[in-house]
């Protein structure tokens, strides 16, 4: 297994710039923490919805650069999409890091990791963020 | 200490393999004693009167025998249980009924969380204080520091006797010496000087000491509790069941003497055998020398780290085979994929014990741990991956720039 097919360039780039990082303090947001006890992971995701649309999403953890990365990637893929295009995305997403068939074309920037497949230790690390992610729009739902 | 051989992972898998802390490999000859018990006398044990139920109860009391005198203790002291966790949790329930409002439980940072929530929950649900050993700059235990915490209201001392993380031997006789003098009870946790040194809970002199099979290349789910005869003649047991009763009657009832008193239920019996047969094996190892060897190795190990550029260790001046340390602005996780596939297999994250982390201002840490199968050229093999993972991550930075 190369390395390198895990860990592309983009994926580092995001761990070590970071887009969209920082929680806001701003009630119309809502809020998810997810961390992994077992490695120390933790990832908080923050999403802005309105008009059924993904306004914004915010990030802020601590944890390893598939983990840390994973928060800044989604965080550009899904901005600005209708949410059943999001959710569409992370189901896509989840089938590429489990080895089933998945919508290529669907993912933009987070094909990167399709590399993870192949480190089943890691798939854990990808998914937490996109975990989050899914709860916080959830977690919206709950509130109507 | 040649002895790689004897263990049938290591024949398989071309491995360096550095995480005995987390978990031991288990040698042929355990596995050989738990098949002879499946194959030839699988009866359980303390029950039939036929001759397969006999042969089971006497080896399994054999085998209480070899890890009483593992510890120099008598085989009555020794309790059986699923693990050190089930051990340290057995005492912490076993006490309740003993501990109140206004009394103090010391334990300290350094502790597993084995070793840590059993005395933070009990405290919780009895009203005592749960008080912290401060430990020293280096993140020890010592003596002095224990003085200034103990008191005469202090009913429980709970201590690791070496780190799981640190890899410090904790002055485990002379803070039990101390603790005595206030009446405080002394409870030792074991888990990582057990399969590693010589251990004599006489001269200890601690009231119990706990420690786990499969870190002493026995297999899991099995485990010890040493508690001083008078102790386990006086606690009530915590659970009850079959086995545990001497005598039942419709509303109540008589227990058996100790240690059955405290072994309720059918027993991992084959694990037990395993158990003892690993402890048999460490002794013709010698457990002097077994100490020696992980030193040898934990003290090669560091000069290599030392040599090496962007290395952080956290434990330079270990007392055993536990070498913990970071590659500086690599996360850990990444660290252990890139030495996976060089064939070495190291613990990454917060080794179960956060409050360690916190000390150390790290969320999580690499950790090599060596024993009796290492040699040399695992810790050059280690060192290779170091290197290799250090040199892979900063290949991004220049990128990035
Ligand atoms: C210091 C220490 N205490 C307790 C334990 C718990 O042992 P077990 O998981 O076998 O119950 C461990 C093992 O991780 C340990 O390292």
């Amino acid at each position: 297994m190369k390395m390198q097919n895990l860990y592309r360039q983009i994926i580092m780039e995001h761990y070590k710039r970071p887009r969209n990082k920082g929680l806001l303090e701003d009630d119309r947001y809502v809020t998810e923490h997810i961390r992994n006890p077992s490695c120390g992971d933790d990832v908080t995701i923050q999403t802005l919805l309105a008009d059924g649309v993904v306004k914004d999403i915010r990030h802020e953890g601590s944890g390893c650069s598939i983990c840390c990365s994973s928060a800044s990637v989604l965080s550009e893929v899904l901005k600005d999409k209708p949410l059943e295009s999001a959710l569409e995305v992370s189901r896509q997403y989840k089938g590429m890091l489990t080895g089933e068939d998945f919508d290529a074309d669907l993912l933009e920037d987070a094909i990167a990791y399709q590399g993870v497949q192949d480190f089943p230790a890691r798939i854990k690390c990808a998914s937490i963020a996109w975990q989050a992610f899914e709860s916080t729009v959830k977690a919206g739902d709950d509130d109507e | 200490m040649d002895v790689r051989r004897d263990f049938p992972v290591l024949d398989k898998e071309d491995l360096a393999y550095l995480d005995t802390a987390a978990t031991s490999l288990t040698p042929r000859r355990v596995l050989h004693r738990m098949d002879e018990y499946y194959v030839n006398y699988s009866a359980n044990v303390h029950r039939g009167v036929y001759r397969l139920s006999h042969e089971a109860t006497r080896l399994y009391e054999d085998a209480r025998r070899a890890v009483a005198g593992f510890v120099n203790a008598d085989a009555d002291e020794i309790v059986f249980t699923r693990g050190a966790s089930s051990a340290l949790n057995l005492v912490a329930k076993a006490y309740e009924p003993e501990i109140g409002p206004g009394d103090e439980i010391l334990i300290s940072e350094l502790e597993h969380h084995s070793n840590l929530l059993p005395w933070q929950q009990l405290a919780k649900r009895t009203g005592a204080t749960l008080t912290y050993i401060p430990l020293t700059e280096e993140g020890r235990i010592t003596v002095q520091a224990l003085k200034s915490v103990l008191t005469r209201q202090t009913k429980l001392v709970a201590i690791t006797h070496v780190s799981n993380v640190m890899g410090y031997e904790t002055p485990v006789r002379e803070l039990s010496a101390l603790a005595h003098e206030k009446g405080a009870t002394v409870i030792v946790d074991a888990a990582q000087s057990a399969p590693h040194m010589p251990l004599d809970v006489r001269r200890i002199d601690c009231d119990f000491l706990a420690f786990s099979s499969h870190k002493m290349l026995g297999p899991t789910g099995v485990g010890a509790l040493y508690g001083k005869r008078r102790h386990l003649e006086r606690l009530e047991p915590v659970e009850y069941g079959g086995d545990m009763v001497e005598e039942t009657g419709l509303h109540d009832a008589t227990w058996q003497k100790p240690p059955l008193k405290f072994e309720t239920g059918t027993p991992p019996i084959a694990e037990v055998i395993g158990f003892g047969e690993a402890v048999r094996y460490l002794e013709e190892l010698g457990l002097e020398a077994v100490r020696e060897h992980e030193k040898q190795l934990a003290e090669y190990t560091l000069s290599q780290l030392d040599a090496m550029e962007g290395i952080t260790v956290y434990n330079p001046t270990t007392d055993s085979g536990i070498v913990t340390f970071n590659i500086d602005g690599v996360h850990p996780h990444d660290v252990v994929t890139v030495l996976d596939q060089e064939g070495v297999s190291l613990r990454a994250g917060h080794h179960c014990a956060q409050l360690v982390m916190a000390f150390l201002n790290q969320t999580a840490t690499l950790r090599a741990s060596f024993y009796v199968y290492n040699d040399h050229s695992d810790v050059d093999r280690l060192v290779r991956g170091l290197q290799k993972a250090r040199d892979f991550f900063a290949g991004f930075e220049e990128g990035l720039r």
